[in-house]
Formats: C-alpha cells, sequence, structure tokens
C-alpha cells in the first residue's frame, strides 16, 4: 500500500487525496472540513496495513458470492413507468423531460 | 490520396463504431427500444437508475452480439460486465454497464472490398445513455444553453461497440470500411446502421508517422455524421497532424470535435480533463459463458455475407468482382434473383446488366418473375432482339410487373434481321454516301455515324447497331 | 377487543380462524405505535391509512370465503430503504427526503400477496451505513430496553420496533451485519439469509455483493415464516438463486441431535466478557441437545474488516453516484449542473455516507485498485475458502453476534473505526455470501440482551434454523 507523508509522518491517505477523489465523486466538501476527514480516514486505512503481512500472489479475486452465469431474459415488453408519475417527482422538468442547468464542466 | 501527405509519410486510423441492436427492448430491462417515441415513454426502474433498480441481460441483444462476432471473423469468449463510473445527466446511474478485458468477441477481422484486411480487435456490449437537447443556445450546443432537457427513452438501448485495430491507411479504407460494415450489419439483422439517425456511430483515432518509424500520437475525432464527412474528417486531421509536427510542434493526445460546416476539428477535451473511471465488475449481473451449441446456432443464423455474395455473383457471371453492377446488386440484395434466372435458363450475365440497369426501385425481391427476365436475355443473346430493342422490352417489362419478351417484342415491331440483311442495307448505305465512305475509309471514324443512321432508317431501326459497326470496321479492313 | 396475539403465526392463525380480525390487529398495534414511538423513534413514517385499508381489504375477503395468503392480518413493519410505490422512500437520507417511488421492490410485492399489512417504515443509519441507527438524517432510534442507549444499525428502528412490540414481525437488510447486530442490541431474534436467497429488487443498494433483505421476530418460528415468504427467485434480480426454499419451520423444531457445531479457535478477540460467557452456554447447551462441539479454525478471519471496509464502499461509490439531483430527490440549485452535482450530494448526504464514497472512490482510482480493491477481493477469497474448509467438519459455525451490548448514544460516532468494529463478528458471513442468524441468549452487562450468531454454509438454512430454534428453547429457560 502507498504512505503519504504529510509532515513528516506517514498517512495512508493525504489530505490531496481526499480533496481529488471528494471531487471525482461530487462532493464539496469545504476545505476546513478535508483536514478532519483526512484524519478520520487516515486511522481507517491504518487499519488496512494488516493485509500487507499476507501473501496474495497465487489468490484469485472473489467477485462473486454465488456461482451463477448465463442468467438472461427474454426480448419481451414490459409495462412502462407512467411518465406523469415519474415527472413529479422530479426536481425539475419541462416538455415532458428532466431539466438541468447547462451543462458545463462535464465530459461526455 | 498520395498528395494529403509527403512522400514517406502515412496516417493511421483506427475505428471505433457504436451499433444499436436492433432488438425490441433494451439491453437490461423490458421497455422498449424504439426509435422516435414521445420523450420519456419507454422508461423503467432499470432506465431511469432508480434507487433499487436492477438489470437483466438480454438474451436477444447476445445473440445479436454472437451475431456480429461471428460475421467478423471474432472468436466469441466466456466474458464479463463491467462499471465505467463517471457523471453526465444522461447517464440514469452515473455509471455505464459495459465490458472492460474480459469482452465477448476479440480477435477478428473484416476484408474491404479492395482486398485490405483490417483487424477487428473486439466487439463488446455496453448500454447506450439517454439524449439531452440543450436549450437557449445559438448553435443548439452545450455551449452557451441556458438549460439543458433529457429523454431517457434511449438509455439502456443495446450498442455493440466495434474496435478496429489501426489498420486503416486512408480515407478510402476507412469509408469502405464503415461501408462494408454497415452491409454486413444490415445482412445479419442486427441493427439498421442509420448514421443519419444515430443508430450506427463513428469515431476514430488519428495519427501520422514517418514510414518505418513508431506510431505517433494519436487524437480521437468524434461527431462524424456521414461516411463522407469520415473521410474529410480524416483527411483534414491528418493533414493538420503533419503540419504541426512540420512546423515543430508536439501532438497533444486529445478528443477533437468535427465541425462539418466548417470542415475542421478542434479541441473538445485533453487526455486530462477526463475522469477516472474507476472500472471494477458489475456485481449486478454474472457472468456470460455462451456454449458451443448456442455459439453454433447463432452461426446458423448467420446468412451469406455481403463480401461472399459479391464473390458468388462475380464467379457466376464473370463480371469484376470490384466492380459496380456486382457492388450494388449486392447492396440491393438482388443477387439471389440474378442466379435465379439462370437456374431457368436465362443469360446470368446479361441479367446482371439488365437488373442493375432497370430495378433500382424493385425491393430484394424483385417483383418481375424470373423467367420473364430469362426469356429476354435469351433473345438478345441469340439476336432475336438487338441490345437497343432489349433495353426497350425490358422497360416495359419492369413497368408491367412482369410479361413475355416475346410478344412485347412483336407487338412493338421488333423483329430480328439476320446479318446478310444488315450486309445489304450497309451496301447501300456505302453507296448513298460515297463520300462519308471514303472519310471512313481515311480514318474519321465520326464519319461512321452517317452510314450506321442511313442503315438504321433503311432496316427501320431493327439492324443492331454493334452489328452495323462490326461489318463497315471489317469491310474498311 | 380479543387477545391479539404477539406473534406473526398466532395472528395469522387468529385472523384466518376469524377469532379476530385484520383490523383489530391493525388497530391495537397502531395504539402501540402511538404510544410507545415518540420515545423509541423507530418509524420514519407510520403507513395508517394503507394499513387500515389492507387490513379491511383483508377481512372483506376472509368474509366472503377468498383465500388469503399465509401472512394474512400480520403488521409488518419495513426498513425505509426498500421501495414502496406510492410512499417516502427515504433511506433516513435528507437526499431522499419525500422521494415517492413509481414501483414496490419484490419483498413488498410478495408479502402484499401473502396478505401482510405495513403498519410503516422504519429508521435507519443513512443508506445503511452504520451500527447504531445515530447516522440517520432524522434523529436516531433509542434501545426500546434502555432508551439512553442505541438499537445497534443500520436496521435499528425495525429491530427497535419488534423488540418494543410495536410489530411483531419487520424486514431489514443486513450488509456487514445490519440486521443480526441490532437483534443482539435489542434481544429479538435477526436472520440474513444466504446472498441470493431474497431478491434485492428494490432494495435501495448500499453493497450490492453484500446485501441482503431478512426478518426480524421476536421468535424463531416467525422469523422462519418470514424468511419462507420473502425467499425464492425473482427474475428481475440477475443474482437471484434459483433453488426452491426449504421448509424452514420445520426445520427450527427438528432439534440438534447428531450435529456439529464448529467453534472458532482462533476468533478475533474484542467480545465482552459477558458475550463471550453467553457464548459458552450456549455450545454447552447445544451439547445438552444432543450435538457435537468440532473445533474449527477460521485464520484469515481478522482480515475480514479489512476487506469489508474496502468492498463495501467502492460499491456503495457507485451506487450512491445515482444521487445527482437530475432525476429525484433533493437539488441544490447552481449555475451548472458540475457544480449541482457538487452542492446537491454536499447538502444532501451525511458524514458517515460521504467518508464511504470518498474511501470507496479512493479504493478505485487509477494507481489504486490493485492496492486496495483488489487485494479486498483476494482476502475474501481467503475468508471463504476458510469457511468452505470449517464446514467440511462442522454443520454450523457459532460465535457472538455483536461484541459488546448495546452501548450508549455518542459512545462512537466521533471514532468511525471503533463503531466499525461493531462488526467483526457479522462481517464474515457477508463476503461468503452465506447466512445467518442472531439469537437473543441470556443478558450481559447492565442486564441488556446478548446474542449468539448461527452461521451456516450457502443454501444452509435447515441447519442454521435447526440451532436457532435449539437455542431459542434452551435460552427461554433463562
Amino acid at each position: 500500500m502507498k504512505a503519504r507523508n504529510i509532515e513528516g509522518v506517514t498517512s495512508p491517505i493525504s489530505a490531496e487525496d481526499v480533496a481529488k477523489v471528494a471531487r471525482l465523486a461530487r462532493l464539496d466538501i469545504a476545505d476546513s472540513d478535508i483536514t478532519h476527514f483526512t484524519e478520520q480516514l487516515a486511522k481507517v486505512m491504518d487499519h488496512f496495513r494488516d493485509v500487507d503481512a499476507l501473501d496474495l500472489s497465487a489468490v484469485q479475486p472473489m467477485t462473486q458470492p454465488y456461482p451463477l452465469v448465463n442468467v438472461l431474459r427474454a426480448d419481451e415488453e414490459q409495462p412502462c413507468l407512467d411518465r406523469d408519475e415519474v415527472l413529479a417527482a422530479a426536481p425539475a422538468a419541462e416538455d415532458g423531460r428532466f431539466r438541468v442547468p447547462p451543462i458545463i464542466g462535464l465530459v461526455e | 490520396m498520395s498528395t494529403l501527405l509527403p512522400e514517406g509519410w502515412e496516417l493511421i486510423c483506427g475505428l471505433e463504431v457504436h451499433v444499436e441492436l436492433a432488438t425490441k427492448t433494451k439491453l437490461f430491462s423490458g421497455s422498449p427500444n424504439r426509435f422516435g417515441d414521445e420523450p420519456n415513454t419507454n422508461i423503467d426502474p432499470v432506465t431511469l437508475g432508480l434507487p433499487g433498480a436492477l438489470p437483466v441481460l438480454n438474451e436477444q441483444a447476445v445473440e445479436l452480439a454472437m451475431r456480429i462476432g461471428l460475421a467478423l471473423n471474432c472468436t466469441i469468449q466466456p466474458c464479463t460486465f463491467h462499471r465505467k463510473n463517471y457523471f453526465y445527466p444522461d447517464m440514469p446511474k452515473a455509471y455505464q454497464i459495459s465490458q472492460y478485458d474480459q469482452p465477448l468477441n476479440i480477435d477478428g477481422f473484416l476484408d474491404l472490398p479492395s482486398g485490405v484486411r483490417i483487424g477487428v480487435e473486439r466487439a463488446h456490449l455496453e448500454e447506450d445513455t439517454g439524449k439531452s437537447t440543450h436549450i437557449g443556445g445559438a448553435t443548439g450546443r452545450i455551449h452557451g444553453s441556458e438549460y439543458s432537457l433529457i429523454d431517457f427513452n434511449r438509455a439502456g438501448v443495446p450498442l455493440v461497440e466495434i474496435v478496429s485495430r489501426p489498420d486503416i491507411r486512408s480515407a478510402e479504407d476507412a469509408r469502405q470500411y464503415v461501408a462494408e460494415l454497415r452491409a454486413i450489419l444490415l445482412a445479419i439483422g442486427a441493427s439498421d446502421a442509420k448514421m443519419e439517425e444515430g443508430s450506427m456511430r463513428c469515431d476514430a483515432n488519428v495519427s501520422v508517422h514517418r514510414v518505418g518509424t513508431p506510431f505517433g500520437t494519436r487524437c480521437e475525432i468524434k461527431n462524424v455524421n456521414s461516411i463522407r464527412a469520415l473521410g474529410r474528417a480524416i483527411e483534414y486531421e491528418a493533414r493538420r497532424q503533419y503540419d504541426v509536427i512540420d512546423s515543430g510542434g508536439t501532438i497533444r493526445q486529445e478528443t477533437r470535435h468535427w465541425d462539418d460546416a466548417e470542415g475542421r476539428t478542434h479541441t473538445l477535451r485533453t487526455k486530462e480533463d477526463a475522469d477516472d473511471y474507476r472500472y471494477f465488475l458489475e456485481p449486478d449481473l454474472v457472468p456470460l459463458v455462451p456454449s458451443a451449441e448456442w455459439i453454433s446456432r447463432v452461426r446458423a443464423n448467420v446468412p451469406m455475407l455481403p463480401a461472399a455474395r459479391r464473390t458468388r455473383l462475380a464467379d457466376a457471371t464473370g463480371a469484376d468482382v470490384q466492380g459496380e453492377a456486382v457492388s450494388v446488386i449486392v447492396e440491393r440484395g438482388q443477387d439471389d434473383y440474378v442466379l435465379s434466372v439462370g437456374e431457368v435458363g436465362g443469360d446470368v450475365a446479361r441479367a446482371l446488366v439488365y437488373v442493375q440497369q432497370a430495378f433500382s426501385e424493385e425491393p430484394s425481391t424483385p417483383r418481375i418473375p424470373a423467367k420473364d427476365i430469362a426469356a429476354l436475355t435469351v433473345m438478345e443473346r441469340d439476336s432475336k432482339v438487338t441490345s437497343t430493342q432489349a433495353k426497350t422490352v425490358l422497360a416495359d417489362i419492369v413497368a408491367n410487373g412482369g410479361g413475355d419478351p416475346a410478344a412485347i417484342a412483336a407487338a412493338k415491331g421488333f423483329e430480328a434481321i439476320d446479318t446478310s440483311e444488315v450486309e445489304g442495307f450497309v451496301d447501300q448505305a456505302i453507296a448513298a454516301d460515297p463520300d462519308a465512305w471514303a472519310k471512313f475509309c481515311n480514318g474519321e471514324q465520326k464519319a461512321m455515324g452517317a452510314l450506321v443512321g442511313l442503315v438504321m432508317k433503311a432496316s427501320k431501326g431493327k439492324a443492331d447497331g454493334k452489328v452495323v459497326t462490326a461489318i463497315l470496321n471489317s469491310r474498311r479492313g | 377487543m380479543a387477545n391479539i396475539p404477539t406473534t406473526a403465526a398466532g395472528i395469522a392463525d387468529a385472523v384466518q380462524s376469524r377469532e379476530v380480525s385484520a383490523t383489530e390487529v391493525v388497530e391495537h398495534h397502531l395504539n402501540v405505535i402511538a404510544q410507545r414511538d415518540g420515545d423509541i423513534n423507530a418509524f420514519n413514517l407510520v403507513t395508517s391509512e394503507h394499513a387500515r385499508a389492507a387490513a379491511l381489504r383483508i377481512d372483506n375477503a376472509i368474509a366472503s370465503g377468498a383465500a388469503v395468503g399465509p401472512l394474512a392480518g400480520v403488521p409488518i413493519a419495513i426498513k425505509d430503504n426498500m421501495c414502496t410505490r406510492g410512499i417516502p422512500t427515504t433511506c433516513s437520507s435528507h437526499i431522499l427526503e419525500g422521494w415517492k417511488p413509481p414501483y414496490d421492490a419484490t419483498v413488498i410485492t410478495t408479502l402484499g400477496a401473502a396478505g401482510a399489512v405495513m403498519v410503516g417504515k422504519t429508521n435507519l443509519d443513512e443508506f445503511a451505513m452504520g451500527s447504531s441507527t445515530e447516522n440517520s438524517a432524522f434523529g436516531p432510534t433509542r434501545n426500546p430496553l434502555d432508551t439512553s442507549r442505541v438499537p445497534g444499525g443500520s436496521s435499528g428502528g425495525s429491530a427497535a420496533a419488534v423488540a418494543a412490540g410495536l410489530a411483531p414481525v419487520s424486514l431489514g437488510s443486513d450488509t456487514g451485519g445490519s440486521i443480526r447486530q441490532p437483534a443482539a442490541l435489542c434481544g429479538v431474534v435477526g436472520v440474513k439469509p444466504t446472498y441470493g436467497r431474497v431478491s434485492r429488487y428494490g432494495l435501495v443498494a448500499f453493497a450490492s455483493s453484500l446485501d441482503q433483505i431478512g426478518p426480524f421476530a421476536t421468535t424463531v418460528d416467525d422469523a422462519a415464516l418470514i424468511t419462507e415468504v420473502i425467499a425464492g427467485h425473482d427474475p428481475k434480480d440477475s443474482t437471484s438463486i434459483p433453488q426452491p426454499v426449504p421448509s424452514l419451520r420445520a426445520a427450527a423444531r427438528e432439534g440438534v441431535q447428531g450435529m456439529r457445531i464448529g467453534r472458532v479457535t482462533d476468533l478475533p478477540e474484542g467480545a465482552e466478557p459477558e458475550v463471550a460467557a453467553r457464548l459458552n452456554e450456549a455450545f454447552a447447551a447445544l451439547e445438552s441437545a444432543g450435538a457435537r462441539i468440532v473445533d474449527v479454525t477460521l485464520p484469515s478471519l481478522s482480515y475480514a474488516l479489512t476487506a469489508y471496509y474496502l468492498i463495501a464502499p467502492a460499491e456503495a461509490s457507485s451506487n450512491l453516484a445515482r444521487y445527482d439531483g437530475v432525476r429525484y430527490g433533493m437539488r441544490t440549485s447552481a449555475a451548472d449542473t458540475n457544480a449541482m452535482y457538487g452542492a446537491t450530494r454536499a447538502a444532501g448526504f451525511g458524514d458517515e455516507v460521504k467518508r464511504r464514497i470518498m474511501l470507496g472512490t479512493y479504493a478505485l482510482s487509477a494507481g489504486y485498485y490493485d492496492a486496495y480493491y483488489g487485494k479486498a477481493l483476494k482476502v475474501r477469497r481467503l475468508i471463504s475458502d476458510d469457511f468452505d474448509r470449517a464446514y467440511a467438519q462442522a454443520d454450523v459455525v457459532l460465535m457472538p453476534t455483536s461484541p459488546m451490548v448495546a452501548f450508549p448514544f455518542g459512545d462512537k460516532v466521533d471514532d468511525p473505526m471503533s463503531m466499525y468494529l461493531c462488526d467483526i463478528y457479522t462481517i464474515p458471513t457477508n463476503l461468503a455470501g452465506h447466512p445467518a442468524m442472531s439469537v437473543p441468549f441470556g443478558t450481559g452487562a447492565h442486564g441488556l440482551p446478548v446474542g449468539v450468531q448461527v452461521l451456516a454454509p450457502a443454501l444452509g438454512e435447515v441447519a442454521m434454523f435447526r440451532v436457532g430454534g435449539a437455542l431459542e428453547a434452551a435460552g427461554g429457560a433463562r
């Protein structure tokens, strides 16, 4: 696991890392809160060092709890949702569609 | 096109083509896969990314995806689905379910009509996004818009993304690749592949380099909406990159937007702007392991592909396999018909010409009985009608959806006249216009026209122009 | 009013035999809720009109001689992270405050068809992330046995509702112990079925490869009854197991003669002394009942916490990305969509949710995947393999459910790691995808309830309920 240095103390996660993932996850976090979160997350991630002791080179990742394969569905139409009911729950709608502010700064 | 780049330089291109599959319902849920319906009427909890919704894979989408793989000579393998995480308002879950390191189809190829083989790296399944409309800006684009409206009808529609290897070396190659791919998709019933409607979308990766050196940095070009635009965009971009390098600059790896009106590309985003997609295995789905038996059944559902059809038709008719007649007939799907004319005793080479010329409005299964066309080809072959007369009779047959060519010819007064009669008319013409004959003998080809005209008049149009010409040429010596 | 039975099974029988009407049953429970829930805050929403209408329909059906389902007239409380059409489903988060789903979760449809009557949506830790229900945006739920203490979490509301008699049974969800731990802290039975036994369609996802829905009840028989009703294949959930559900009520009565009960000799330390003592007594009781104790080891168990707190937040960071203010839920206005995302999610999510989203995002991010998420998936394999080896020698494994009895409010909220340690004994089951249940077995410090946990292999609910039933029979004498 990577260790990052903050003021001479080795920490598994830095304030920069936290700010970066907050941006990736679209969470506006004030700078003052970044420090607090960093401390808490660093403490949690310190605990994670316990697995550094394990030799996992020959271990296959486990991605499924129960071994199912080929779960498929027939290509048949099912009833749709009522558009009015759905749009009534929307924060903003116009012309049968969901309305959002200008889509600037996002990548398709 | 050797004038695009200087000697020793070449362009390298790979294409990523997204194809909407012709299923009834979406990839992971049962709402309809239909173009043009009222916004947000083909939606369900899965399509909208509602809390608690779960995806279930559409069997027919897998069938069609496998057909595409087999048609592109791919290996079909056990595969998994991954989440590609990023935020965009037309992405209802803020992740797209796609395939990452274990896609369904790998290691295929597509042979262009020119004979060049383009490698196909992979063809995988993924879901489509919704559609945004931008309101308030001058151009209808995001820039300058006041707000946007999102329609999720298209969200969840099954896509196959076909990624070629960077084997394309010219705009013409690229155009042929897309055209042939489209023909294949139509032939196997996987998609209607209409670029104008968005059911087939092309992105091009373009770079340039000096031959014999490593490939250069590539740029991705988006917003190419027709095969013609694809060619123009590739050529523009190759030239742009060469010019940058030639003036001492370096190419920045980026995504560029093709502006067809202006005929240029410009930066959409750089590599640094792109989000980290944080791919991980989709926990709500299980692996897809197509059995050998299923793959066989899919293979049986793949009909003869355009390339094989062209070869078959060319072999049967003696026509050029890369020629326009073969290409057009196969594109129309009328090649089976042409061959069937041969099966009822007709001359297939002539049938090819007739069908090319006169059947452009006919469906792939033409209305006209093959035996009628067969009979006409035989009449022309046996010189019972001239080729000009045959054209007229053909037009009549097509207009009426059929007809007995012998009866039509007779009704029009077309009779065959044999060669000795034509010789007689030629003698008369030479005698009537010795001047023209002298000029013709002197090498003036144009003088032949007057002589032929006299023969036609004297024979009341029944002489075959080709025969007249042949006689005149042989008399001249 | 006639005597209302206290169990679901009892109510179902009484309603079926017309000793009591569904309406009487519902009114009784609505009264209890009105009297007691003010102190407990188990419910985010009491659905009185919905419940009365449902009860009336059942009474009319019975009166007309029509067939009714096996749970006809039984009141049930539903954790507020399961979609109920037209009824607010908030996940105890501001970001979904007031949101009414346009569809029902499969379990809701199933319970409805069985005749159960939903009396309300219960409180939880926001988006099921927590072990105390202190992370709810709408205030915590209090432990009915001592209202200065937590009921556990994340399904604290559902556990408390049953413990306080507000409903005979309830549904919760369990990702790392969120049914079993609150069951232990509130002194009720809590079951997490095998992953894939119960449909997740309509369960608001926290961690997709770990979440399962299960019941709370005051008796093992009731827990078996509800599990039998809600389990079964659902074509709308690709991870749903296409296997039939065995008879679990019969299993609960079968006894443990000849069964092998695994005792984990290398269990991670941390259990309070009284909790450890109750566990030993549980082993003794099962031995008296005819079972044999077998020593097993689960050497990778101590790494389960690390694996879980990488896998669950990673999946959650992706599952919760859809809360973006575009299609439903809360939206904070902003000049552009990207700003709207950041502002909405910052205002809508609580701190624990934000922490886990960030942790999960980090674990999946470029350059860190192999070191964190990738590694955690391998540790998951080790734990699963450990269990497989153990189940070659034992039919079930017993361990504590919670290391401690119910703790006071505020004890752990400021120290996430200490809160996470509440789940050391429950998390391994979720990672392996196995079933487990908590059965009350005596008391511990301050006279507060202790739960003993029965773990079984995948699809091993019969063995699990056999032991659960036996423990209840033995523990009931205390």
